[in-house]
Parts: C-alpha cells; structure tokens; sequence
C-alpha cells in the first residue's frame, strides 16, 4: 500500500495549550550517567527580533551513543530515566534554555561515526512545517562528522555550540532563520 | 528503544550483492515526501513566513540512527480525563459537542499502534486560552482545549470535544481563520514528527485562508478537511468527524524484503 504522509500545518501563536504539559528542560534527572551541560541561546528572525513564540525538541543520545527512553508524565513527579526527548519554548525575550548531558558519538552512514550531537526540530508561528537542524559540541573532533562534511564549510559554525568563557559547562548556541548567519537547516 | 530496531541487517549474502553507494545508510530510511503535498516554507500569503522562513537551501540529511529512532512515551500521560474535553470539574463546556476519531497509519498502511496524538483549540466562540489571544469573543471557564490520547493497537484514536468556531487574524484585512483543531503527533522516529490543523467539511472559509491552502496539491490539502461520520455520532449527545492521519513509512526498498 502506498499512502501519503499528512500534510504539515503551523503550530501556529497557542500552541503552549495543547503541548506544554510535557515542556521539558532538564532532560537528565541527577544521576544520569555523562558530562552535565547547560544550553543557552535565542531564536531570531530575519530582522534579528527574538522570537518569542518559538518551540524547539530535542532528540538524543545516552552518554554510551544509545537511544531510547521513555517520557514520563512530569505530572508524576521528576523524571527517573534519561529519555533523550526535550520540549523547550523560547521565553518573551526569544531564549531558550535546557540542561542535559553531553551525548556519546553515533554510528553514522555507511560505517562512520557521528560527533555528539543533539537533533532539533524547530516550529513557530511563521513556519508552515517544522524545521530540521543539528547541534555540535565544541572541542569535539567534527571535522570527520559525516553530516557536518555535507554542509558548506562556511556556514558549519551555525551548527556549533561555544563554550560561554568562565562557565565550561554552559554552551551557548542560538538559532538565526535569515541572515548572515542563517542556521543551517536539513531536509530530512 | 522504541518499537523499530532499526538496523537494516543485511545477510552477508544480500550485502555482497549491494554496492556501497546504493546503500548510503545502514538504517532503513523514511520515504522522502512527494512534491508538492508539503508546504513550502516561505509563503507570502501567510505574512509571518517572510521573516522567518529560512532563505538557503535545506540541506539533505541521510537518514542516520539519530532520524530513525524517537522517543517511547509513559501511558500514565493519557486517561480518560484528557480525551474528553468538553468538561472542566465536573462542568460542561458550552458548545456543540462532536466526536473526533481516526486512525492514525503509516504510508505503507500500518496502524501507527501506541503512538501520542496532542490536541489543541479554540472553543465554541473562536477563543483561546491563551494570553495573547485578544480576540473579543468569551471566554469559557469549562473549557481548556488541551486534549491528547494514544493510539491503541490498531492505530485508532478519539476525543471528545467542542466544535471550535472561526477566529479573526491580523494576517491581512478581514483574515479569518476557519474552524479548526490542532494536532501534533511524534511517531516512531524523529523524521516522523508531525503537526498539522484538521478542517471541517463545507466550511466557507476554506477558499481564503492562507494557512489551509499552502499546499500546492489539491488532494494533500483537501486530507486536511475531516469527513462527517454519521456510524460515529453518538445518539442524542455528539455529531462525529473522521480524521485519519499518515505518518511516514519506511522506504520500501528490495534490500529490506531481501533482509
Ligand atoms: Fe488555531
């Protein structure tokens, strides 16, 4: 049988209503195994306004390169499993921000291997279908990162996290939908 | 991990038989979506894509294990209470009450089984509640408009809720929204995400909203609008709407029949 996936729609400006139950921005309740760090950064848009309306998930890995997990209901109280999945709305001045741990390296296409990354999906108001895009860890070996080679060296940078000077475990990385520094974003 | 171990294990046999470049990608990929059945990102029409659409290209990414896998969810996030929202503690919301129920299956047509469907609209009057929705039409203190279930095993779902009404947006003048609830569903894996608006069927609105009509093919847009369902309709209590919804499926290539 061959059917065709749903058509996307916006989030559209309330989107809180139906999904912030499940906002999530400690995503390793203490005692998750890996290297604690805290991600911190803004959404702006193509006139460098923060965006304060914006919805980011994350998807990761374990710090051993595993996925999996289950999402607890945060109604039952704190999480006791690492589950990988984020839900994080960007704040009336457009920030973000969440804690994790720093994910192990992933196998990557046809033997490779990938640097730690997070995957993020990004939707707004504005964004008619959710966008795709990546987040790197500094002083992680990327050059040999397999998707990080499909992207135009020039604008990799938009896909790496910066240590904040004096705070080595908060990064900071914020994400630009036009512009200069447009983040890169995939189809995927 | 979730339902899909997602190694495409090949046998050594079959493996021999295929060339690395014809097998980028040792997960089994997700079908890549036909043209024009998505909207495109930037769309004039709906002013608020001009400052943020992203102006470069996307950039195709293999599907590697971080897109093929995606989180498992606790049931305890669902009960009863949160499929039906026409009553806030014991109070019902005003409005015409309706049934929404589907199935929710993947492009190859299997029932997408224990999967989280989010819900979320206006109420009877076209309002949200939601602070920044100034429309000037009440507020109902008995209706939230959060809803959410899971699916059960063969992918079905249904709430109970109110008939949202139409609501005025400044995308331009006169712009009005036709009545419509939101949807967001996760699926198996990260690439399976979606979130979409369902429509009702007849609504005068339809032809002029830019939102609705962002999606070049006419078919895929028109799947948006639900279908009457008379089977459904509970006697003397709710009208009923049909919803089914399409999640992608595994490209289904001869190497994983052979694996
Ligand atoms: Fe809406």
């Amino acid at each position: 049988m061959s059917l065709q996936a749903t058509t996307w729609q916006t989030v559209g400006p309330y989107f809180r209503i139906g999904l912030e139950y499940l906002n999530t921005t400690e995503l390793a309740p203490a005692g998750t195994p890996g290297e604690p760090v805290t991600v911190v950064g803004k959404v702006l848009d193509g006139n460098g306004k923060p965006i304060s309306d914006a919805l980011i998930e994350i998807w990761q890995a374990d710090a051993s390169g595993e996925y999996g997990g289950i999402v607890s209901n945060p109604a039952d109280g704190a999480a006791t499993a690492f589950s990988g999945f984020g839900r994080i709305p960007t704040d009336d001045d457009g920030r973000f921000s969440f804690s994790t741990i720093k994910p192990g390296p992933v196998a990557g296409p046809a033997g490779t291997m990938q640097s730690p990354h997070l995957a993020i999906r990004l939707m707004m108001r504005g964004l008619l279908r959710g966008l795709t895009t990546r987040m790197y860890f500094p002083s992680e070996a990327v050059d040999s990162d397999p998707i990080l080679e499909l992207v135009p060296a020039t604008r990799r940078a938009t896909l790496m996290a910066t240590v904040t000077p004096g705070s080595p475990s908060t990064l900071q990385w914020n994400i630009e939908m036009q512009g200069e520094r447009e983040t890169v974003f995939f189809d995927c | 991990m979730n339902q899909n171990p997602d190694h495409d294990e090949l046998d050594e046999d079959s493996a021999n038989r295929v060339t690395p470049e014809a097998r980028p990608s040792q997960v089994a990929s997700y079908r890549r979506h036909y043209p024009g059945t998505q909207p495109e990102y930037l769309h004039p029409l709906y002013v608020s894509s001009i400052e943020r659409a992203p102006r470069q290209p996307l950039i195709k990414l293999p599907h590697t294990l971080t897109e093929v896998t995606g989180p498992a969810f606790a049931p305890t996030l669902v009960n009863p209470k949160t499929a039906d929202l026409t009553r806030q503690n014991g109070r019902e919301a005003i409005g015409e009450r309706i049934t929404v129920s589907g199935r929710v299956l993947d492009e190859n047509g299997k029932p997408v089984c224990n999967t989280l469907v989010e819900v979320w609209q206006a109420n009877a009057c076209g309002r949200y509640m939601h602070k920044r929705d100034q429309h000037d039409a009440p507020l109902d203190p008995n209706f939230t408009g959060q809803g959410r279930v899971m699916t059960d095993s063969l992918g079905a779902y249904k709430f109970l809720t109110i008939k949202p009404g139409a609501y005025p947006w400044r995308n331009h003048y006169n712009a009005w929204r036709p009545a419509h609830i939101h949807f967001s569903l996760l699926g198996p894996a990260f690439v399976t995400r979606l979130v979409t608006q369902m429509y009702f069927p007849g609504d005068p609105l339809l032809p002029f909203d830019p939102i609705f009509n962002c999606t070049a093919d006419d078919k895929a847009r028109n799947r948006l609008i639900s279908q009457f369902d008379w089977e459904t309709v509970i006697p003397e209590h709710a009208l009923a709407y049909k919803f089914d919804i399409i999640l992608r499926g595994r490209d289904q290539t001869p190497f994983e029949v052979q694996g």
